[in-house]
């Protein structure tokens, strides 16, 4: 990544109400691969980084099956937009807007997310 | 990368001596072989470069440099861990100490020693031959010297009007000098062309400008008072005017160091060498090419016949059957402006032969062809216009399914005809230097799903030497692609138009060993520089896993970017489960444990409070692990012994066997030891989708052999081989592909059969779908694998050798990896926390997952409203 030299010292911040929260160096994420955060309410989020350096954040629950996985789950673009596939079944969201690409009544939570 | 052998005592060392274009075949032919893996491989190359396209030579003057020009990747001499010393000859050979001295002192004992140094252009002995502005015309540096004295001089005259004068003749005047042949024959290519092909061939020389001195020797070369060419003496009493002179009248065989040591040579020289290309002086010796005396008592100086020799060397010294029985001259010169070209009997030796003659004097045209009385084509000469060489060439020895003369009639003379390469019967060879069939060349387009010349040219290598095949070889893939029809998009996924079998073919023919560089050089237009799909992404870092040793890429799928394409249990090396925890599946070779081993496995499932359970596969199943518990437990496994079962991965998963004939009152072979050798052999092969076996020690059939992609039945001689079993929801009974093998054949057959799988294969396809899928079925799978229809069963052997070679325990070397470890934890922020929604709940004295506390997320949180 050509992002990576000049932001070693880079943190990944995540916005709660109104606050950003620091989660992790940027380098802790692998171009194409997630981490799982855990938040102060408890609450767990998946974040993403792409091959471009774009920055996403969801809610890491799997709707579908309830557990707290899709920061596991292998990303990549559809029609231009970036989702996340889970890895229990499958199912695919779209890291921008949460919205579930296989099932329309399926939105998860997202998260603002700015490396700083 | 591979490694090289260790240069011990027990290491067998084949010593290559020339490093020619026939050395380098023969190294590519022992790498396809996986001999590299097992030798240590030695190359003396006297010349200044490594092998280099000697054919091509004469390209360098109109641009090709000498880089363009080397045959040798230097990639392929590292990974196959080839020692080559450039510059540095074979001085000495010690047969009886099985030694080789190089010029630079380095001694080098060798097990096996393959001359290959080819020819020296043989200079008449006529008086001053050695002038200052004489020349040979044989290597980059003679053109590199050639080129820099003619840039002060203004005429050249060539000695010698063959193939190689002519090319010479035809270089130096397109160094600006006026230029002259002298022949001592009374035609120019004698070998090649008789007397009306001669007179043709003269007027198109003359009309090029180059003047043409037939019948005439050269008697001395005349010099000025510095020692300088001024000119040459002809045997007529005149004398030519000239700056240069480039001999080029024939080569002779390097047989000096053979004769040296005492080998065998020819009366007219070349190592005397029998079908096996091995000296008949001494069994450890072996000669190819241009230096070598055919055991049909000929010298061949073209690169064809070098590189069958190369393949029959390395196939007999791979201890494969392989013979070297002579070949056929045919030749197209490739000069520009004239078209020359003769093939098989082009003299008409044969007894009662006819021939067929169109010549036009005027338009430099002659076209012979050489008959035989039932109508089989035996040869002929084509003058001025080799359009039909190809084909021609490609019809002798068999009757054309038209009137001979049509095929050398000129276009709009009456009965000519166009006769397409595709009236030619598949057994055809279409390309001569690399002897491949039309056969070959068709399934290149209709199996391997080639659809343009290149990929048909990295596929079978037909059109990758001399290139006077590539027009019919184009025509072929043409005609191939239309009779399949109408294209539809057969894609692998929105990002590629290809098919996994396809990017397969790309990116072992490239040696492509990134997923962003395939996808960014052949991703479909709006994918190139995206982040790809969760289709491909796996199914792209599958193909690069199975080949990774041949590619250059890594054995470990969690390196660099491989990890990031690797499916989600595949990145974590353990299988998810419904609550977000994993299940941990040590390899247990053949079903076959140890009691020391139970114990380990039972004090860690016991220790980390894990859920155990027999698999249906043989093994045990270790259930509730936690992501970050992951390192922890294998630590203990790898300490123990233990691999990874790959019970995640699109690869081997176990081999079960029964108790077999140790135990067994009827088992007639010992099963469990061929499970343990065939789990061991084929574990971490990544392939299109899970590979299953058994193994039953007789014909009862206890291991459910035939219901797995290969199962393997103890028979009273052997084993019988059955592919394409299946369980799950559609189950398959296997098909029998072989019976009463040997172990060493069976372990052969089920090399090429998973590697033919893994080649063709969609993604996702059992193999019991895709030997439904496939055209031909189970007969063309056995037509390929046994009876090795595409040529490609070294190649297939060599892949799973390199596989084999280069396998490593990937969760070994994950938990020796602390920045591969940093993944391994439930929260990035919070490494120590675990997951509260990862729980368990008592049932049956174990544990199982606290299903409940999955609905937790369904909670809201106040001020997070979801948009
Ligand atoms: C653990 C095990 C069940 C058990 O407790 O015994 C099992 C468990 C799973 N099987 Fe299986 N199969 C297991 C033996 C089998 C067998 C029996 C055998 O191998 O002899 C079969 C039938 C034989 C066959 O495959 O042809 C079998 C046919 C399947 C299939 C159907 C395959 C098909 O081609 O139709 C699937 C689904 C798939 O792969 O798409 C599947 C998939 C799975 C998956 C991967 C489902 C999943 O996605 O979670 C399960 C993984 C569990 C895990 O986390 O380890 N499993 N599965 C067995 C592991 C064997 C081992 O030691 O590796
Ligand atoms: C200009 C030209 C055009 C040609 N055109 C055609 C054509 O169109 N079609 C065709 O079929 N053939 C053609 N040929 C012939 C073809 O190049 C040869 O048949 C082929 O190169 C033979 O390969 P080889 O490996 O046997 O010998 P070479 O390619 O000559 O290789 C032998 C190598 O061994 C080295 N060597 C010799 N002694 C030692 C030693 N003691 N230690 C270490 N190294 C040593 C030499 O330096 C040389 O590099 C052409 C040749 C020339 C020169
Ligand atoms: S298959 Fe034959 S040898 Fe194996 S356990 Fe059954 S009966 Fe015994
Ligand atoms: S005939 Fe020479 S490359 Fe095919």
């Amino acid at each position: 990544m050509t992002l990576a030299p000049e932001t070693t010292d880079l943190k990944v911040e995540l916005r709660l109400n109104d606050d950003w929260f620091a989660i992790c160096e940027l380098a802790r994420l692998l171009p194409g691969r997630g981490v799982a955060a855990l938040l102060p309410d408890g609450r767990q989020a998946a974040l993403f980084r792409d091959r471009a350096g774009n920055l996403y954040a969801v809610d890491n629950r799997d709707p579908f099956g309830g557990a707290a996985v899709l920061s596991r789950g292998l990303t990549g673009t559809h029609q231009g937009r970036p989702f996340v596939a889970s890895p229990l079944l499958k199912q695919r969201f779209d890291l921008e807007t949460g919205q579930c690409l296989d099932d329309e009544s399926v939105r998860i939570t997202t998260y603002a997310v700015r490396a700083a | 990368m591979t490694a090289t052998p260790e240069a011990t005592e027990a290491t067998p060392t084949i010593v290559l001596v020339g490093h020619g274009m026939v050395g380098q075949r023969f190294l590519e032919a022992l790498a396809e072989r996986g001999m590299t893996a097992t030798h240590r491989v030695v190359v003396l190359c006297e010349e200044p470069r490594p092998a280099y396209d000697r054919v091509a030579l004469t390209s360098y003057f109109s641009g090709k440099t000498p880089e363009d020009l080397s045959m040798t990747d230097m990639e392929f001499i590292e990974t196959h861990g080839i020692e080559l010393y450039v510059g540095d000859p074979a001085v000495a050979v010690d047969r009886e100490a099985k030694k080789v001295t190089a010029r630079s002192g380095q001694v080098f004992d060798y097990e096996t020693l393959v001359l290959a140094t080819g020819s020296y252009p043989f200079v008449p002995p006529v008086p001053n031959k050695d002038a200052q502005g004489c020349f040979v015309y044989r290597t980059i540096e003679d053109l590199l010297a050639i080129e820099e004295y003619a840039k002060t001089r203004t005429t050249g005259a060539v000695v010698g009007g063959g193939l190689l004068g002519l090319e010479a003749a035809g270089a130096l005047k397109g160094l600006g000098l006026t230029s002259h042949i002298v022949e001592f024959a009374p035609r120019l290519m004698p070998v090649q062309v008789d007397e009306g092909g001669g007179a043709a061939l003269l007027r198109t020389i003359e009309e090029m400008g180059l003047s043409v001195h037939t019948g005439v020797g050269t008697q001395e070369i005349v010099v000025d008072a510095e020692g300088a060419v001024t000119g040459m003496k002809l045997s007529d009493g005149s004398e030519l005017a000239t700056d240069l002179v480039v001999f080029s009248a024939g080569v002779r065989p390097r047989d000096q160091l053979a004769r040296d040591c005492g080998l065998t040579v020819g009366e007219r020289g070349g190592i005397t060498v029998d079908e096996q290309c091995r000296t008949v002086s001494d069994p450890h010796v072996f000669a190819i090419g241009e230096c070598a005396l055919a055991s049909d008592g000929r010298v061949y100086g073209l690169v064809a016949p070098g590189y069958e020799q190369a393949e029959t060397a390395a196939a007999t010294i791979a201890s494969d059957e392989a013979a070297f029985l002579g070949a056929d001259l045919s030749t197209k010169l490739k000069l520009l402006g004239v078209d020359v070209a003769s093939f098989g009997d082009a003299h008409g030796a044969t007894a009662d032969c006819l021939d067929v003659v169109y010549s036009d004097s005027r338009a430099g045209l002659y076209k012979k062809l050489v008959i035989g009385r039932d109508g089989t084509l035996l040869g002929g000469i084509l003058v001025g216009d080799a359009e039909a060489y190809g084909t021609l060439k490609a019809f002798t020895g068999s009757v054309p399914p038209v009137k001979p003369e049509s095929l050398v009639l000129p276009a709009g003379a009456g009965e000519s005809v166009q006769l397409g390469p595709t009236a030619l019967p598949d057994d055809a060879i279409i390309c001569s230097c690399n002897n491949v069939r039309k056969g070959t060349i068709r399934a290149a387009v209709t199996d391997h799903q080639c659809t343009t010349v290149p990929e048909v040219k990295k596929c079978t290598k037909a059109g990758t030497t001399c290139g006077s095949c590539v027009k019919v070889l184009g025509q072929l893939v043409t005609a191939e692609l239309e009779a399949s029809g109408v294209e539809v998009d057969k894609g692998l996924c929105g990002c590629f138009s290809q098919t996994r079998e396809e990017l397969y073919e790309i990116v072992l023919a490239l040696r492509i060993n990134t997923y962003q560089d395939l996808l960014d050089r052949y991703g479909r237009d709006g994918a190139k520089g995206g982040d790809g799909c969760e289709i491909c992404k796996p199914a792209v870092g599958s193909i690069i896993a199975s080949l990774a040793p041949t590619i250059g890429a890594s054995n470990y799928v969690l390196d660099g970017e491989q990890a990031s394409l690797q499916d989600s249990n595949d990145h974590f090396l353990a299988n998810i489960q419904k609550n977000g925890s994993y299940s941990v599946v040590p390899r247990i070779p053949g079903g076959e444990i140890t009691p020391e081993g139970l114990i380990v496995i039972g004090e860690i499932a016991r220790d980390f409070g894990l859920y155990t359970k027999i698999t249906g596969g043989q093994r045990i199943d270790m259930f509730g692990a936690r992501v970050e518990q992951l390192p922890l437990i294998w630590t203990r496994l790898v300490d123990a012994g233990f691999e990874s079962g790959h019970a995640y991965g699109k690869s081997l998963r176990t081999v079960k066997s029964c108790v077999g004939q140790t135990w067994c009152r009827y088992g007639v072979q010992d099963s469990v030891r061929m499970a343990i050798d065939l789990e061991l052999r084929y574990r971490g092969l990544r392939s299109p989708h899970k590979l299953k076996s058994a193994v039953s020690g007789c014909a009862r059939e206890c291991a459910e052999a035939q219901s797995k992609d290969f199962g393997v039945i103890a028979t009273a001689s052997g084993w019988n081989l059955y592919v394409g079993g299946n369980g799950g929801a559609t189950p398959r009974h296997a098909d029998l592909l072989a019976q009463d093998l040997s172990d060493a054949e069976l372990i052969k057959l089920i090399d090429r059969f998973l590697m033919f799988y893994i080649r063709t294969a969609d993604r996702l396809e059992r193999t019991s779908t895709w030997l439904e899928r496939i055209p031909g079925g189970l007969d063309h799978v056995r037509d390929v694998v046994v009876e090795d229809s595409l040529g490609i069963c070294e190649e297939l052997e060599s892949l799973m050798t390199a596989h084999v070679a280069h396998y490593a325990d990937e969760w070994a070397t994950t938990i020796n990896d602390p920045e591969k470890l940093a993944r391994f934890v439930s929260f990035v922020n919070a490494p120590d926390t675990p997951d509260p929604v990862v729980g368990f709940v008592p049932e049956r004295e174990q544990i199982k997952p606290d299903l409940p506390l999955l609905t937790i997320g369904h909670r809201p949180l106040e001020g997070s409203a979801q948009r």
